[in-house]
């Protein structure tokens, strides 16, 4: 059964028709583009998946179990975790809080434990800081643990949120847009980074990009959105050819 | 319950609606333009209200025999030019410089809420805790149809209320100053880029709510003759939550919302005449205005006009 | 390290109870600065747990001092119906002697009717924010305010008074400050369940709240559970506060002392310490209580002064005298002796 499948996933604001009719099933293991031009709804479908807004119509499951309906942090403490457009870290909280509390459904202590810190608690505390600086260690970030958020550099900040999403043990991770704003040479170490972190933390990825380079050189799969609709679909070699792709991107320089 | 009474509390109503609609124009129109709740305004009716007192008794005083109705024109006028240069004072000592600095919305809101408490307590302190008599400027007339009974007093309140809020309204539509008020509510980066004053606007805005909150302050004082220095609390803790309930932002829903808590206010101290609700007193009148006013928030949580504004995930 | 850490924090804790309780004791304070010390302890208790939500979830609370009524109403009424002769509520019920241990479980009592009188914003916050959470937390302060009002039983409007007669039994069984004593220790309390609570993972989504509440949920957070407990801890010591308030000298409340005014008060002492520092809370209750007392003489006037006071403040410094860091930012030595097991560990291991 796949990982995730999503049906005839449907979306109106008012009256404006925000994503129709989108289907995907995604395997463990694989990684998945989702492109297409400003406005195509991509992100929308990343808020109805992960539970941000309750579709109009359509399924959502994962390993079989419904998430419509669900609050996203149910969905999100089932398996799926995501990154934001914008940066939406925690900017006055140190680095190592901000991973610190996405562990936040992993914690079995009590109110009065969080309260009377007894032995319970200091032990699963203890814990929560170790394996999150650990996550900060894969991205090279413990350094900066006891550093506010917000007085990162953009590059450091990214990697701070998709840490952060690691931390809340997902099987998916989504990443929205994470190239965004970055140089060639961060580009190619974030590469690097989503294929390690897939392999280290057993990761299924679906993946938001309007850097081609990104998308045609990790995805193994993509599919293309324009106005809500799945205009194609397939390897990057046959969406790179597909005129219908190409029509809905003229103009964007990157291919 | 009898039509004439009913026509009396729809009157009483009305009149006392008033009050609320014209206090909440203020608040709304402040925050639409700067997403502040001006917690000062309150205070703002109340310092129109003395500023009328002392302008009304100054004019009295000089026993020159000056016509009542000139007396009037220069209170009111008089007043709301003053009250409206308070509003304007406050607005560019205080708030304009922490809007400058980029300050956290929240901190201003606590200054507004702080020059409240200013005002009030200044008012205390230098004029005492005694309430102080507004003088009759317009001598009261009872007049009686079909068993209804009410002051001229009444009608000229509830008809001014309704002229200045058409006369706003025409304003808000048809002028170029009213468009770029409502054009900056809705988008507060793009409208200085189109060459709008936007300090300008501001300041029209609160000599605009600063002046109906002036003449709703002498209205007050002259329909129940009593002003006191915590006058503003009440009524503009009230106003405020009238203009939420309306829809924060909304000129309409500030006027709806005014007149709906004066309804609901004096027709629960109605319901309290009639037999089986005595336990109805006016002291339980805020409870129930309050309450219902929460049940409304809660079911439609941006008031009556209110657009909720869509959060971008 | 540890050890002396274990050691330092209850010697402190024991050696400002010995001066300022044991001072009362033995009339080395007199009344007046009693009563000035039981109003600090209260401010402090007011300001702590105020700051939970308006300092560290970034909300704006305005009606504190409802929840405060509702906890000096039920524990009084507990109090002197228990253990005073009354004219509406009969002849004392218990012997004084009981009173003495059962005038911490009532405060207690009135600490959850607290709590559970905060429900009514605590459910509202779930799906509003900001201005118009503001509103609704007014309107219920007035709602509490007006409904003590319309209760003759225990005095609607004129107030409620007895409370005089039970702290007397106690201090006829034992003489000790007794107020005092409860005082100093429910502020002890609030400032380990606030302190403790906002340190824990559980705790710091409070904070994740205020900075971004949708990122919160979505990276697992239980938002709804994280603002009941945060409203039902903040109202419910606010409760405890109203107790201890309302059995003060005097003996006496009345709806009018819980007004929007009240809370404001309190809203002034939390900015003027900094949102979302506990040590700044409770320099600032300390400082404004002594303000207080200070621009005494100048009658009402001080309200003139103190309000002008914090819009300097908010113009040039509006994070407050801390600055919205906790003393162990600035004193990192402080944060080995009274941080807490946490912070400590943090330290060490760094």
């Amino acid at each position: 059964m796949p990982l995730l499948q999503i049906k005839h996933l449907t979306h109106f604001f008012g009256g404006l028709r925000a994503v129709y009719d989108y289907n995907l099933d995604l395997e463990k293991g694989e990684i998945v583009g989702l492109i297409g031009p400003n406005g195509a709804g991509k992100t929308t479908v990343f808020n109805l998946v992960t539970g941000a807004y309750k579709p109009s119509e359509g399924e959502v499951r994962l390993n079989g179990d419904n998430l419509v309906g669900l609050q996203p942090h149910q969905i999100t403490t089932k398996g799926i975790a995501r990154t934001f457009q914008t940066i939406r870290l925690w900017n006055e909280l140190t680095v190592l809080d901000n991973i610190r509390i996405a562990h936040a459904s992993r914690i079995k202590y009590s109110l009065p434990d969080s309260i009377l810190h007894g032995q319970r608690y200091q032990k699963e505390e203890k814990d929560i800081k170790e394996q999150a600086l650990k996550l900060l260690a894969v991205f090279g970030l413990e350094g900066n643990a006891r550093e506010l958020a917000k007085n990162l550099p953009y590059g450091a900040q990214r990697r701070i949120e998709i840490a952060r999403a690691l931390a809340t043990e997902p099987q998916i991770l989504l990443l929205d847009e994470p190239a965004a704003g970055m140089n060639p040479g961060e580009i190619g170490e974030l590469m690097a980074l989503i294929r390690q972190i897939r392999e280290e933390f057993d990761l299924t990825i679906w993946l938001i990009e309007h850097q081609m380079r990104v998308i045609m050189n990790i995805c193994e799969r993509i599919k293309v959105v324009d106005f809500g609709e799945t205009i194609a679909e397939g390897t990057p070699t046959e969406i790179q050819n597909n005129p219908r792709v190409v029509e809905a991107y003229l103009g964007e320089e990157a291919f | 319950m009898a039509l004439a009474t009913f026509l009396q509390h729809f009157l009483n109503a009305l009149q006392w609606g008033s009050f609320y609609a014209l206090i909440a124009l203020g608040y709304t129109m402040v925050y639409g333009v700067l997403l502040l709740i001006n917690f000062a305004h309150g205070d703002i009716f109340m310092v129109g209200a003395y500023i009328g007192f002392f302008i009304a008794a100054f004019l009295l005083g000089l026993g020159t025999g000056i016509p009542v109705w000139i007396i009037l024109a220069v209170t009111i006028l008089g007043s709301m030019a003053l009250t409206a240069g308070v509003g304007v004072t406050i607005e560019r000592i205080a708030y304009r410089p922490m809007r400058e600095r980029g300050a956290n919305r929240l901190y201003v809101v606590i200054t507004a809420l702080m020059i409240g408490l200013f005002l009030e307590y200044l008012n205390l302190s230098t004029l005492g805790a005694a309430d102080r008599g507004f003088p009759e400027l317009i001598p009261t007339k009872i007049y009686s149809v079909g068993g209804v009974s009410f002051t001229n007093i009444k009608l000229i309140v509830i008809g001014l209320s309704v002229v200045v809020m058409v006369g706003l309204e025409l304003f808000l539509r048809r002028t170029k100053w009213g468009m770029a008020m409502r054009a900056i509510s809705y988008d507060r980066t793009a409208v200085p880029l189109m060459g709008v004053p936007v300090n300008g606007i501001i300041t029209v805005t609160f000599i605009i709510g600063s002046s109906l909150a002036a003449l709703a302050g002498i209205m007050y004082g002259s329909a129940y003759h009593v002003i006191s220095f915590d006058m503003g609390i009440i009524i503009g803790w009230k106003a405020f939550i009238a203009a939420v309930v309306g829809g924060i932002g909304e000129v309409r829903g500030a006027m709806v919302g005014g007149f709906l808590l004066g309804f609901i206010e004096i027709f629960v101290v109605a319901l309290g005449s009639i037999p089986g609700f005595e336990w109805l007193s006016s002291t339980y009148r805020d409870l129930v205005s309050f309450t219902i006013l929460l049940v409304i928030l809660t079911i439609k949580p941006t008031g009556l006009f209110g657009v909720a504004r869509r959060q971008k995930v | 390290m540890k050890t002396m850490k274990k050691l330092f924090q209850p010697l402190i804790l024991a050696l400002l109870f010995v001066v300022f309780v044991g001072g009362s004791w033995l009339h080395i304070f007199n009344d007046y600065w009693q009563l000035v010390l039981l109003f600090m302890g209260i401010n402090i208790i007011l300001t702590v747990s105020l700051n939970l939500i308006n300092g560290y979830m970034g909300e704006f609370s305005c009606g504190h001092a409802g929840f405060m009524a509702v906890g000096a109403y039920v524990s009084s009424v507990l109090t002197v119906w228990l253990f005073a002769d009354d004219k509406i509520f009969g002849p004392a019920v218990l012997p004084a002697s009981w009173s003495i241990l059962l005038f911490p479980v009532i405060l207690i009592i009135g600490a959850i009717a607290a709590s559970l009188v905060g429900l009514l914003i605590a459910v509202p916050s779930f799906k509003t924010r900001g201005d118009y959470l503001a509103i609704i937390t007014l309107a219920v302060n007035y709602i509490v305010k007006s409904a003590i009002e319309n209760m003759e039983v225990i005095g609607g409007p004129r107030g409620f008074v007895g409370m005089k007669r039970v702290m007397n039994g106690m201090a006829g069984v034992f003489n000790a400050p007794w107020l005092l004593i409860w005082t100093f220790i429910g502020m002890l309390v609030t400032i380990f369940i606030i302190r403790n609570f906002v340190s824990s993972t559980l705790g710091k989504g409070v904070e994740a709240i205020r900075e971004d509440e949708i990122a919160a949920e979505l990276m697992s957070v239980n938002t709804k559970r994280v603002k009941m407990i945060a409203f039902m801890l903040s109202c419910g010591l606010a409760g405890l506060a109203g107790g201890l308030f309302a059995h003060g000298p005097g003996g006496y409340i009345n709806p009018g002392t819980f007004t929007i005014l009240k809370s404001t008060e309190v809203m002034v002492m939390v900015y003027l310490g900094g949102m979302g520092s506990t040590s700044g809370s409770i320099i600032s209750a300390i400082g404004f209580t002594l303000l207080l007392e200070v621009l005494r003489p100048l009658g009402v006037f001080k309200w003139v002064l103190i309000p002008l006071l914090l819009v300097v403040m908010m113009i040039f410094r509006p994070s407050g005298i801390m600055g919205g860091k906790e003393l162990g930012d600035i004193f990192p030595k402080l944060r080995k002796i009274f941080g807490s097991e946490e912070e400590s560990y943090a330290l060490a291991s760094n």
